[in-house]
């Protein structure tokens, strides 16, 4: 699985990331991590807001950093 | 209601300087220092203002960000794209629009590059562009909120109308320079994908603007304390009608020095409102004041650093060049028409 996090290190970018790694953590999922930072990419995603969570190519969820336990949903989602 | 909460705050109010100033005494006597300037009137009245006010603004700014983000749920950048995009909006009534979007749509200027780029890239004519980027800024909760609680809501009202006619002014003028091939290139080349609106349910949007409002807060608890409690030392000691000769309606420079302090004092609108209200008290006219706050909120200098990457110089100067012409122009219509 390829977690990727758009966005271009905002704090809240940060704080995505940090959940979605602890999410992927605990589901016990082996997902490998994305910076994307491009704004260039970041916009081919169709994503004005970010910071955005991408999973597998899918645009999960867009300016707004969702709690952990939605987050563990998406990546349960994408399994 | 409002009233009984007022009558809430102001007891509390007494009773905080009442326990500031006992602890203040104390300290002093323990100093040995003479204590009589506890006493006096001035001090009296700055403690009681600063309590007071800081309490009745955080308030504010819990409730009122709270209800703006749950309204901004429902209108994010990718919708609003939507609603002004393929050839939707045009002319003058498409400047309007964007600028009325521009209250609702969340805005914060680490997207404004992404949004300006979409927007282009949806089709959205220039001029429209920047109607919705000039106004999303400008009219934001945090000024709405200092406004409100230290000017009044008729005052917060017209510093709201005022920001949406700058945005649809210097929209239209912008547009009319016909400046497309002012804007970096590579802007042109990219294609956007399509993302889904997210359905939100209404526990998420609560969650959501309960998290925004932590957020704001904890960005500008401090300016707001610094800046009521400045605020309160010009009230206690500054008399009223002090600052009339030097900054009032008959100094023609009055508007163009406060826009040209304005700029650089970004993102502290927080901190700057309160003194804003005492200088009026104090006798600056409320045109300036209002193109005093209007230049902190719209020109920002790291937003203009943001909009290079997407603005070649030249456009950047003619927006900055146009935003502080009708900021100034609108400063002394009020000071005529408030007068």
């Amino acid at each position: 699985m390829v977690i990727k996090i758009l966005g271009s290190g905002c704090p809240n970018c940060k704080r995505l990331e940090q959940l979605a790694q602890e999410a992927a953590k605990e589901i016990g999922v082996n997902a490998a991590f994305e910076k994307v930072q491009d704004i260039q990419k970041i916009m081919s995603y169709g994503v004005m807001s970010t910071p955005a969570l991408v999973i597998d190519e899918k645009v999960k969820v867009y300016g707004r950093v969702p709690s952990k336990d939605v987050i563990k949903k998406y990546i349960e989602e994408e399994i | 209601m409002f009233s009984a909460i007022d009558w809430v705050l102001r007891n509390l109010a007494d009773v905080f300087s009442y326990a500031l100033t006992a602890l203040i005494r104390w300290i002093l006597m323990l100093l040995n220092i003479n204590t009589s300037l506890l006493e006096s009137e001035h001090y009296k009245g700055a403690a009681n203002f600063f309590f007071y006010d800081t309490m009745k603004i955080f308030l504010m700014l819990i409730v009122i960000i709270f209800i703006v983000s749950i309204i901004r749920s429902f209108f994010p950048p990718e919708r609003t794209k939507k609603l002004l995009g393929e050839g939707k909006a045009q002319g003058f009534i498409g400047n309007i629009l964007a600028a009325l979007l521009g209250i609702v749509t969340p805005f914060c200027s680490c997207s404004a590059v992404p949004v300006f780029i979409g927007f282009v890239e949806s089709g959205i004519p220039l001029g429209i562009t920047f109607s919705f980027l000039i106004s999303s800024p400008m009219v934001n909760e945090v000024a709405l909120v200092m406004l409100w609680g230290l000017f009044g809501w008729k005052i917060a009202l017209l510093y709201i109308a005022t920001g949406v006619t700058v945005a649809i002014i210097a929209g239209i003028l912008i547009g009319k320079l016909h400046m497309e091939k002012y804007v970096e290139d590579y802007v042109y080349n990219i294609k956007m994908g399509e993302a889904e609106i997210e359905k939100l349910t209404w526990k998420q949007r609560v969650i959501d603007a309960w998290q925004y409002v932590l957020e704001i807060l904890k960005k500008i608890w401090l300016y707001v304390i610094i800046g009521i409690a400045i605020g309160g030392i010009m009230h206690g000691w500054a008399p009223a009608g002090m600052l009339a000769k030097y900054a009032g309606k008959n100094n023609p420079f009055a508007v163009f020095i406060a826009v040209l302090i304005g700029v650089p004092l970004y993102s502290n609108a927080a901190g700057t409102i309160p003194i804003v209200s005492e200088l009026t008290r104090m006798g600056m006219p409320m045109g300036t004041a209002l193109a005093f706050m209007m230049s902190v909120t719209a020109l920002s200098l790291p937003e203009m650093i943001l909009l290079r990457r997407v603005l070649k110089p030249k456009l950047l100067g003619v927006f900055i060049g146009i935003m502080s012409i009708t900021i100034i122009i609108i400063g002394y219509l009020f000071n005529i028409v408030l007068a």
